[in-house]
């Protein structure tokens, strides 16, 4: 059976200016030990798809569709369940590894807490197993660490106490949302090298999501590009990179700065600003800056096209978005 | 930590110190010749002279400050000029009064915040919360001497089950006393618990959307959870700070109520040593209530300690 299966998503936040579809109609499937990234812009609903995953969303907020987790659906499950899958079968970590820890707490304790809870061990067991895992996680010295308070770590210490935290009851699927994008670019590799070891070895399914189709594109299986709240791009990893198809994800990749480009180049950029969550159009989410929109765009949802097996794309102009090279289509 | 508590004990000397300046100086400024008032205005100068040598005031300033001082350090607090009874003995009845009142209004205040703070702050934006705030908003308004008479004739006069004022004296018996003073601290802590629940109700509302909370819920905590285990802690800072400064002006400031239920209290001495220009008790009971509050603020340092661990690191 699939692990997650994900359908018509859709998240509509209570704002002060209405209400703001923060995701809409996302549908995607993991599988045991598969690794998807979602990627797309700082405001384009990843963060809020995961936290819906994770049924931690702000609680003025509505969900609909459907989250099936081995076959039941999560948005049917009381809070006492909810509390039950979180942090055991389903474990998440968060952009900011400064913050996310409680400042008043040994880190030993916090790593304890999920333990305790989940797997009813003992307090001398729970503390074998936190020094363990302070261990896996790359925590020298762990025996003496444990009783450390967050302020006396780096901040890639503390991501990695937040790995050690979300791993501690072995949880089917780790959602990592930015985990590396607070970090120092050189602590970066090693803490996305660490998920990925332990994602392996304990045989989890992963959701990475990252503004950086770079990160996406070396640690994932499977891409889900968000734009809008909307998915306009899915498919396999590879498939994806050979040929990028929607204007935005074309955009996306045409903005990266590469080593060997001629300086003479300026860096790319997708001309105006993420959309308003509150005034979307009816339509694709991207019209507004999109060089290939037309009226129909702004009226009807696009169609989902398979370009080639297990890619997909949402887009009225798949065809001449196919045609154009990325740098006809920003420049 | 020992660094810790070491500094702060220095600060709590210096500070005295200070105090004991400031004190000393605004009594030499304040207007009046203490022989003048006990002997009257129509005493002879000679008479007040030689009361006025008698009670050691001819002295110069600097000399007079300095044997306050010595005679403090000695445990010394010397004679009330108006009533010839050591200044021990007038100020040792009232502060057992006015200290076990300060006690019983904070532990109120406290006991009525933490409640109505936390269930307003668990039921945000909803039907309860509006209405405790809108209540304690209330509470912040009222004057306490006004409460104070609402309590007495509701409690005292319509309902008979509390004294409307006075004081047994401790020899009557622990009950007795604290029942005398049941309606005077909940006069106090009406306003004190009203201000400490709405800090309390935000820090908590504050606490709940800081990184670490969804960290915790993450992990699968129930909400309840979460607010003991991780909420809690971090939001009593704030409410410790404003709780140590409203405790310093409970011991300061209950001169009011004091006067509306008739207990001797610190208030009611300072107040009429000053009318008859008791000098010497005004500067030993405006210093013991400095200690107080300088003391309160010391154990609030400490405790912030307690409750924070980087406060430590940061100090030492």
């Amino acid at each position: 059976m699939t692990l997650l299966s994900v359908q018509d998503l859709t998240v509509t936040l209570a704002t002060n200016d209405g209400p703001a579809r923060a995701v809409r109609d996302l549908s995607f499937t993991l599988e045991k030990g598969e690794t998807l990234g979602i990627v797309g812009e700082s405001g384009c609903g990843k963060s809020m798809a995961a936290l819906a995953l994770m049924g931690l969303l702000p609680s003025m907020s509505k969900t609909t569709g459907r989250i099936n987790l081995d076959g039941k659906n999560l948005l049917e499950k009381t809070e006492t369940e909810m509390c039950r899958i979180r942090g055991n079968r389903m474990a998440m970590i968060f952009q900011e590894p400064m913050t996310s820890l409680n400042p008043v707490h040994t880190i030993g304790h916090q790593i304890m807490e999920p333990l305790r809870l989940h797997k009813g061990l003992s307090d001398d067991d729970a503390h074998k197993e936190t020094i363990r895992l302070l261990d896996r996680v790359g925590i020298p010295n762990p025996k003496a660490r444990i009783d450390n308070y967050p302020h006396q770590l780096s901040g890639g210490q503390r991501q990695r106490v937040m790995i050690a935290i979300a791993l501690s009851c072995k949880p089917h699927i780790l959602i990592a949302d930015e985990p590396t994008t607070a970090l120092d670019v050189t602590i970066q590799d090693q803490i996305l090298d660490l998920i990925q070891t332990l994602v392996r070895e304990d045989g989890m399914a992963l959701i990475l999501i990252s503004h950086d189709l770079g990160v996406i594109s070396e640690n994932t299986e499977k891409i889900l590009v968000m734009y809008g709240g909307a998915a306009v791009e899915t498919g396999r990893t590879d498939r994806i990179f050979e040929e990028l198809v929607h204007p935005y994800t074309q955009g996306l990749f045409a903005a990266m700065p590469r080593l060997g480009r001629a300086r003479s180049k300026r860096l790319v950029t997708i001309p105006g600003t993420v959309p308003d969550l509150i005034s979307l159009p009816a339509g694709c989410t991207f019209t507004d800056r999109c060089p290939l929109a037309t009226d129909i765009c702004r009226e009807t949802p696009p169609p989902v096209i398979e370009v080639k097996g297990q890619h997909f794309v949402a887009c009225h102009h798949v065809e001449e978005a196919r045609a154009r090279k990325t740098e006809e289509l920003f420049s | 930590m020992s660094v810790f508590i070491a500094k702060r004990v220095l600060t709590l000397i210096a500070t005295l110190i200070g105090a004991s300046m400031v004190i000393f100086l605004v009594m030499e400024i304040l207007p009046g010749d203490p022989a003048l008032v006990i002997l009257g205005v129509d005493a002879s100068e000679s008479a007040v002279q030689t009361l006025t040598k008698e009670l050691g005031l001819d002295r110069p300033p600097l000399e007079r400050y300095i044997s306050w001082i010595t005679g403090l350090l000695q445990g010394e607090l010397g004679n009330s000029y108006a009533y010839k009874v050591p200044v021990w003995e007038l100020v040792q009845g009232a502060l057992l009064i006015t200290l076990p009142l300060a006690i019983m209004s904070i532990i109120l205040s406290i006991v009525l915040a933490l409640v109505i703070g936390l269930y307003a702050a668990a039921n945000h934006n909803k039907a309860g919360d509006v209405t405790l705030m809108g209540i304690s908003q209330l509470g912040i308004s009222i004057p306490n001497f006004w409460l104070a008479i609402l309590l007495i004739i509701l409690f005292a006069i319509e309902l008979r089950w509390l004294p409307a004022g006075g004081f047994p004296g401790w020899d009557e018996g622990i009950l007795k006393c604290l029942t005398a003073l049941l309606l005077p601290s909940l006069a106090l802590a009406t306003v004190v618990g009203a201000i400490l629940a709405r800090i309390t109700r935000s820090s908590v509302l504050e606490v709940f959307r800081e990184d670490y909370v969804r960290t915790a819920r993450a992990k699968g905590l129930s909400q309840r959870a979460t607010l003991w285990r991780h909420v809690l802690r971090n939001a009593l800072i704030p409410v410790l700070t404003v709780t140590g400064i409203q405790f310093a002006a409970l011991l300061t400031g209950t001169v009011v109520v004091e006067n509306v239920f008739h207990i001797p209290g610190l208030g009611s001495l300072v107040l009429k040593a000053i009318n008859n220009r008791d000098t010497i008790v005004v500067e030993n009971v405006v210093l013991l209530l400095a200690t107080m509050v300088i003391t309160v603020n010391f154990l609030v340092d400490i405790l912030y300690a307690v409750i924070d661990p980087r406060l430590k690191a940061h100090d030492i």
